[in-house]
């Protein structure tokens, strides 16, 4: 598996051949608080980088999840619909979001890696 | 306008608060704990508010301001005994509500507390209805603490003796490290509960006392949540100055004899909704789903015709579901009608459902 990199939307994004999986940070599931609800894209479904991609809720407010990279929706985690909280619990592990099939390698280049990723949600906590 | 900080303020920081703008005030959103488990811990055990932003308002007067409150406040404040504490509100010209309030008598007078958004607008209103005959103060020098759970009483009777022995709406003088404070039983959770009015010198004090014997920390938002299952009102959102308290569901909240006789502000414009013409109703809505329905969702019939919208909505952490207020046409506003609400562009199916979402434990 490829090194995690990061978007300046929270999510976390790792690469294994032309599929990617896709998350939302430790940091933004600790800056939305108990999550309470999870909508995931349809599987099939095209998305355009930085489009919305799902939603998550905490009891507070809704946010909408975004993609890193344009592609086709190949598979959706549906036991963090199922249990919204665990996305609280391994946000970077078992609660990814979603499975993309990748159009264009090279927006994997407009990423950041980890330490420009802490960097970044340190200067823009929300 | 700056931002305003209770005498808490340093405290809840050293807590660990994140902190929010609120009508005015840093307040403390969360703890580290989170939502969820503040929210939990409260209904099990018992859980510290700082509700310092509140408007502590007292009127001096005795019959005479009775009557003359009466004229804006619609219950029978000639006849409220000495510290017992009644919800109401002030009502405007069209029927609507000013701001929604618990009025207490005590012995120079009343007591009333005051959404923090509304005070200075409430305090404006009072003033110019009284005519200055009164004397009446908005306190700035007193902060608000609110204990609640079902071990407030046993926790609080350690720290100042006889507040046990209060009963619900009521409340009574006390005595905590040498100075006089007021303390009612009452609260805005749906649990057993105290509200303490105090110094802002001696409030942090008496918020170590607490937590010294376990007491949790509880911020805004699981005073929400907790509200909400307990079907209370949100002034601003599920009731404001359009929004009539017969229609509000909060008809109960009003006299009897004031309903029958009126002489409060607005009565002719609610007159013809208490003799049953009403057009919309609050009421309880319960998303079948996992769908969170927030303030704003329109709500639809079974034959897709707009019914209303939602006032208020969140997840119930004790109730473990989708929880949502708001207003129905009448006819619609049936506990188990089936409803839909409009999420996202998605209609998600709902059953209008009873008020409180949780079944309440308080101390009679």
């Amino acid at each position: 598996m490829s090194e995690k990199k990061y978007s300046k939307q929270h999510e976390w994004i790792t690469i294994e051949g032309d599929v990617a999986t896709v998350g939302i940070t430790a940091h933004a599931a600790e800056m939305l608080g108990d999550v309470v609800f999870v909508e995931l894209p349809e599987k099939g479904k095209n998305v355009e980088k930085e489009g919305q991609a799902g939603v998550v809720e905490s009891t507070k407010a809704a946010s909408d999840v975004y993609t890193p990279i344009t592609g086709e929706i190949t598979d959706i985690n549906q036991s963090i619909v199922d249990d919204p909280g665990a996305v609280n619990k391994d946000p970077e592990g078992a609660a990814w979001f979603f499975k993309i099939k990748i159009k264009n390698k090279s927006e994997l280049d407009q990423l950041m890696n980890k330490a420009d990723y802490d960097k970044f949600a340190k200067e823009n906590p929300n | 306008m700056e931002t305003q900080k209770t005498a808490l303020y340093e405290y809840h920081r050293s807590l660990g608060a994140k902190f929010v703008p609120f009508a005015g005030y840093e307040m403390p959103v969360q703890y580290s704990s989170g939502i969820v488990n503040e929210h939990k811990l409260t209904r099990s055990s018992a859980g510290m508010f700082d509700v310092s932003h509140m408007g502590q308002l007292s009127i001096e007067g005795n019959e005479e301001l009775a009557i003359e409150l009466e004229k804006i406040i619609p219950i029978d404040l000639s006849q409220i005994k000495l510290n017992q504490s009644k919800y109401s509100f002030l009502t405007n010209e069209d029927g609507g509500i000013h701001d929604d309030l618990i009025v207490t008598k005590v012995e120079k007078g009343f007591n009333i507390i005051l959404n923090a958004a509304c005070k200075n607008n409430d305090f404006k209103i009072i003033n110019d209805a009284l005519k200055n005959k009164f004397k009446i103060t908005l306190h700035k020098n007193l902060s608000l603490i609110a204990l609640q759970g079902p071990k407030s009483s046993q926790i609080l009777e350690k720290i100042i003796s006889g507040v046990s022995s209060l009963k619900f709406m009521n409340g009574n003088k006390f005595y905590f490290n040498g100075e006089d404070i007021y303390i009612t039983r009452s609260g805005y959770t749906g649990e057993d509960g105290f509200e303490i009015s105090i110094s802002n010198e001696l409030a942090e004090d008496l918020a170590k006392k607490l937590i010294s014997q376990n007491v949790k920390p509880i911020g805004l938002g699981a005073r929400d949540t907790l509200r909400l299952e307990a079907g209370l009102c949100l002034y601003g959102h599920d009731i404001n100055k359009s929004t009539n308290p017969i229609e509000a569901n909060l008809k109960w909240a009003i006299s009897k004899r004031r309903r029958e006789e009126g002489g409060f502000v607005g009565y002719e414009k609610i007159k013809s909704d208490l003799n049953g013409s009403l057009s919309r109703l609050r009421v309880g809505i319960k998303p079948e789903g996992k769908i969170i329905a927030r303030e704003g969702v329109k709500v639809f019939s079974d034959d897709d015709n707009e019914i209303g919208s939602i006032t208020s909505g969140t997840f119930g952490p004790s109730v473990n579901r989708p929880i949502a207020m708001g207003y129905v046409k009448l006819n619609f506003s049936k506990p188990g009608t089936k409803v839909f609400l409009e999420v996202r562009g998605k209609k998600h199916e709902a059953k209008i459902s009873e008020l409180p979402f949780y079944k309440k434990s308080y101390v009679r």
